[in-house]
C-alpha cells in the first residue's frame, strides 16, 4: 500500500509499482466525482462522461506520485524533469480542461521544486545530513528576525511617499494595518490569556455602531468618539466576560461565537436604531486637528489643503488616514508590549499555562480574564471606530463571522502571542489575496495553498517563538529558538 | 505548646462526591513551625482533604480554621486565590503545575502578584510609568533569586519550566509556593520519583523551611522514610477516617496503622513501611 513520502527511497521497480497502486486509488476515488455528471434532458437529468478528464487526472495522479517518489532517491534531477513537462504540457493546454491544467501545472512545480530541492543538495547519502532546506531557510530567517520589526515599521513610517505607491497600494495598506491592529488587540485574548475568542468582530462592530450612532444623533466627531467607542467595546467585553468565566476551550469558542452572531443579528433587526440591513451612511471624515480634508471648506473655517499651503488633492485624506491607522496599530502594539511586563500581563499568560496553578499562588482569575476581554474589546472599539470613519458608512454586513474567522487565523497563523507574527500574517492572509485579485478565485486556492504550507513547516505559526517577559542574566545571543 | 491554639485546626470535615463519602468526620490539627505528615494507602482521602483545605473543593460539612497574625480564616467559605492571597495557604500538586512555556523566573515572580499587583497601581499606573513598580518588581527578582538559590536552579532562571529534570521542576514549584509567602505550605507528594539523593536533599530543604523561614508544613508523602525522619508529627487516614494521629514514633507502633498498610491476618500486604 502507500507509504508515507518520509520513508527512504525504494529501487525505482518499488516506485513506480507505488505510483501505480496510488492512480489506481485516485481513479476509483475520482470515477463518480469527475468521471460522472448530470446533464439535463428532456426528462429530468440524463448521465454523461468524462472520460478523458478521468484518463488526465489518473494521469496526473501517477506522475505526481511517482515524481514525489523518485525526487527522494537518486533519480531527483529526473524527477525535476518529469515535474517540469507535466507543468508545460498543462501550460500549454494539451490537458481536457482548464481545471486539470490548473493543477497539473500545481503538481507539475511541487514536483519540480522537490527535486530540484534534492538533485541541488547533490548525491548526499541518506541519513547523513538531517538538516533540509527548510531548516536552513528557517535558521537563516531567525538570524535576519530581530532587524525584520524595526525595518517593517521604517518601511510603514515612509511607505506614503514612496515612489511606486499609489492610491490602490495605499488603500491596501490601510486596510491591512486594520487588520493588523484588530489582531494585535484579538492577541491579548487568544495570544496572552488564551481564551478562545470566535466573536471578536462583535466589539470591531459595537465600536463601528458607537461611532456612527453618536455621529448621527449628536453631531460629535471622529476624536470625541474614539475613546467612548473604546469604553463601550470594553464593556461588551466585559458582557460576554461574565457568562463565560467557567468556560474553556471548544466551548469558550462556540459562546464566543454565539456572541458575534448576536451582535450582528440586533443590529440587522433593531431597524428604530441602527436602520437594519440598510446601514448608516454620512459618517463624518476624521479632521487633522479641526482642519477638515475638502476642498471648498464652511465658511468660517479652513481646510488642510488651504492651511498648509498645498494643492488640494483626494490623496492628502488617503495618507492621513494611513498614518492614523498606524498610529493606532502602534498604540494597541505598544501598549500590548508594556503590558506582558507588568503583573496583569504575566498573569494572562500564567492564565493561558494553568488556570489552576494560578489559583493555587493567589492569582484572581475573574478579575483577569475580564480584564483580557475589556481590554482586547476596546483595541476591537477604536479600529470599528477608524473603519467607520473610513468608510462613512456601515451595515451589519461589514461584520460577519467570517471577518472574526480571518482575524483569529492572523493570531494563530502568525504565531500565538507573537506581534510581529501578527504583521507577517496579516500581509500574507490580506494582502496577497487583494494584491492578486485580478486572479479571482484562484487566488483563493493560493491562500488555501499558503495556509497548508505553514501548518506543514511552521504547525505553532509563523513566529512561535516566546520572549521572556523578565530575565535574571543578560541575554544570551545565539541562544537555541 | 497545646497551650496557644494550633495553626490550623481541622475539624469534622466531611466530603461527599454523591453517594461516596470520601472524607468522613477527620479532626487534625497542624502546628506553627512544624511539619504534619498525612499518610495512607491510596485512595485514603489525603489529596481531598488538601483540596478542601485550599479551596478547590467544597466540603460537605466541618470547619477549617486557619489562625495567624491575630486572625482567623475560616478556610471552607473562601474562593481558592483568597486562600492563597489573603490567607496565605501555599500548595504544589501532586502531578506538577507549573506554568510550563513561561521561564523558571517568570514562574516565581508570578507567585508574588498579588503584591506586584498593588505596586503597579492595578496595571494603570505602572503603564504610565508612575509609582514605585519598578523598585517593587526588583524586590521580587530579590526574592526569586534567593529561592531560586535555596534548591539549586539559579543557573536556571532564565530557561523555559519544562525544559527542566522532573526533580528540579518538583523544586521549582516549591519554590514557587514559598515566594508567596505562606504561612503553611501544603506539599501533595513532594517526593515522587526523586531518586535518593534528591529525597536527601528535599528533606533537608523542607528542615530549612520549617526551623530558617518559620514556615509550618502539611505533608502528603508515601516515601515513609522520609515522613518518618522529618514529621513532628503524622496524621493517618484510611478509606476516608482517621486511624491514628500522634508523633512519628507512636504511630508507627500504632496496630492500626500496621493493619492499614500490611493488611490484617492472610491477607495480601502493601510493603510501603
Amino acid at each position: 500500500m502507500a507509504r508515507p513520502l518520509s520513508a527512504p527511497a525504494g529501487t525505482l521497480r518499488r516506485e513506480v509499482s507505488d505510483a501505480l497502486v496510488f492512480a489506481l486509488i485516485a481513479t476509483a476515488l475520482a470515477l463518480p466525482f469527475i468521471g460522472i455528471y448530470t446533464v439535463p434532458a428532456t426528462a429530468g437529468l440524463r448521465l454523461a462522461t468524462r472520460l478523458p478528464d478521468l484518463v488526465a487526472i489518473a494521469g496526473l495522479a501517477f506522475v505526481g506520485r511517482l515524481g514525489l517518489g523518485l525526487a527522494r532517491g537518486p533519480w531527483a534531477a529526473g524527477a525535476a524533469v518529469l515535474g517540469l513537462a507535466v507543468a508545460a504540457i498543462g501550460w500549454v493546454g494539451l490537458l481536457p480542461s482548464r481545471e486539470v491544467a490548473v493543477f497539473a501545472i500545481a503538481a507539475g512545480l511541487v514536483v519540480l521544486i522537490r527535486g530540484a530541492m534534492r538533485a541541488a543538495r547533490g548525491s548526499a547519502e541518506p541519513g547523513a545530513g538531517r538538516r533540509t532546506g527548510a531548516d536552513a531557510l528557517a535558521d537563516g530567517a531567525a538570524r535576519l528576525l530581530p532587524y525584520l520589526g524595526p525595518v517593517l515599521f521604517v518601511v510603514a513610517l515612509v511607505l506614503p511617499f514612496l515612489p511606486f505607491v499609489d492610491r490602490r497600494l495605499l488603500d491596501l495598506a490601510i486596510l491591512v494595518l486594520t487588520y493588523v491592529m484588530l489582531g494585535w488587540g484579538l492577541n491579548i485574548v487568544v495570544g496572552l490569556a488564551g481564551l478562545l475568542d470566535l466573536g471578536y468582530v462583535a466589539f470591531y462592530a459595537v465600536g463601528a455602531y458607537s461611532f456612527a450612532l453618536l455621529a448621527l444623533h449628536f453631531d460629535w466627531g471622529f476624536w470625541a468618539c474614539l475613546p467612548l467607542a473604546g469604553l463601550f467595546a470594553a464593556l461588551f467585553g466585559i458582557l460576554l466576560g461574565f457568562p463565560v468565566l467557567r468556560l474553556r476551550g471548544d466551548y469558550l469558542a462556540i459562546v464566543t461565537l454565539g456572541f458575534g452572531e448576536m451582535i450582528r443579528i440586533v443590529l440587522v433587526n433593531w431597524t428604530s436604531l441602527t436602520n437594519g440591513p440598510n446601514g448608516i451612511s454620512g459618517i463624518p471624515r476624521p479632521s487633522f486637528f479641526g482642519l477638515e480634508f475638502t476642498r471648498e471648506p464652511q465658511p468660517g473655517t479652513q481646510s488642510f489643503h488651504q492651511f498648509f499651503g498645498l494643492e488640494f488633492s483626494t490623496l492628502h485624506r488617503v495618507i492621513f488616514l494611513y498614518y492614523l491607522i498606524l498610529v493606532l496599530a502602534l498604540v494597541t502594539n505598544f501598549f500590548t508590549l508594556r503590558i506582558r511586563r507588568l503583573p496583569l500581563g504575566r498573569a494572562w499568560e500564567a492564565l493561558r499555562e494553568d488556570e489552576i496553578a494560578c489559583r493555587a499562588i493567589g492569582i484572581n482569575p475573574t478579575n483577569t480574564k475580564l480584564a483580557a476581554f475589556a481590554i482586547g474589546a476596546m483595541f476591537g472599539g477604536f479600529a470599528g471606530t477608524f473603519f467607520a470613519a473610513r468608510q462613512t458608512f456601515v451595515s451589519p454586513e461589514s461584520f460577519t463571522f467570517i471577518e472574526s474567522a480571518i482575524i483569529l487565523a492572523i493570531v494563530v497563523l502568525g504565531g500565538m502571542g507573537s506581534q510581529l507574527g501578527v504583521v507577517l500574517a496579516a500581509l500574507l492572509l490580506i494582502g496577497i489575496p487583494e494584491w492578486f485579485r485580478e486572479l479571482q478565485d484562484y487566488r483563493m486556492i493560493a491562500f488555501g495553498a499558503a495556509m497548508v504550507a505553514v501548518m506543514i513547516w511552521r504547525p505553532r505559526g509563523l513566529l512561535a517563538v516566546r520572549e521572556p517577559t523578565i530575565r535574571l542574566g543578560r541575554r544570551r545571543r545565539g541562544a537555541p529558538s | 505548646m497545646n497551650a496557644s491554639p494550633p495553626l490550623l485546626d481541622v475539624s469534622n470535615l466531611t466530603i461527599r462526591f454523591g453517594g461516596l463519602l470520601a472524607v468522613d468526620a477527620v479532626s487534625f490539627r497542624a502546628d506553627d513551625r512544624a511539619i504534619t505528615a498525612i499518610i495512607g494507602p491510596n485512595g485514603a482521602g489525603k489529596t481531598t482533604v488538601f483540596n478542601c483545605l485550599t479551596g478547590f473543593y467544597r466540603p460537605s460539612s466541618g470547619a477549617l480554621a486557619l489562625r495567624h497574625g491575630g486572625q482567623s480564616f475560616a478556610l471552607e467559605a473562601m474562593p481558592d486565590h483568597r486562600i492563597a492571597a489573603e490567607a496565605r495557604l501555599a500548595r504544589t500538586f501532586q502531578n506538577i503545575r507549573l506554568f510550563p512555556q513561561m521561564t523558571v523566573l517568570e514562574n516565581l515572580i508570578l507567585a508574588q502578584h498579588r503584591t506586584l499587583m498593588r505596586a503597579s497601581g492595578y496595571t494603570i499606573l505602572a503603564l504610565v510609568g508612575l509609582g514605585g513598580y519598578a523598585r517593587a518588581e526588583r524586590a521580587a527578582v530579590e526574592r526569586a533569586r534567593f529561592w531560586l538559590d535555596r534548591v539549586g536552579l539559579l543557573a536556571h532562571a532564565d530557561d523555559e519550566a519544562a525544559s527542566l529534570a522532573y526533580g528540579d521542576q518538583r523544586r521549582l514549584e516549591i519554590a514557587r509556593a514559598m515566594c508567596t509567602d505562606p504561612v503553611l505550605l501544603c506539599l501533595d507528594e513532594p517526593a515522587a520519583g526523586l531518586n535518593a539523593r534528591e529525597t536527601g536533599a528535599l528533606s533537608a530543604l523542607l528542615g530549612e523551611i520549617r526551623d530558617d523561614h518559620g514556615v509550618a508544613i502539611l505533608l502528603i508523602e508515601h516515601d515513609m522514610a522520609l515522613v518518618m525522619a522529618i514529621s513532628d508529627r503524622i496524621v493517618v487516614l484510611e478509606y476516608g477516617r482517621k486511624i491514628a494521629d500522634g508523633p512519628p514514633s507512636a504511630v508507627r507502633a500504632d496496630p492500626a496503622v500496621i493493619a492499614a498498610y500490611l493488611g490484617t491476618g492472610d491477607s495480601d500486604g502493601m510493603a510501603a513501611v
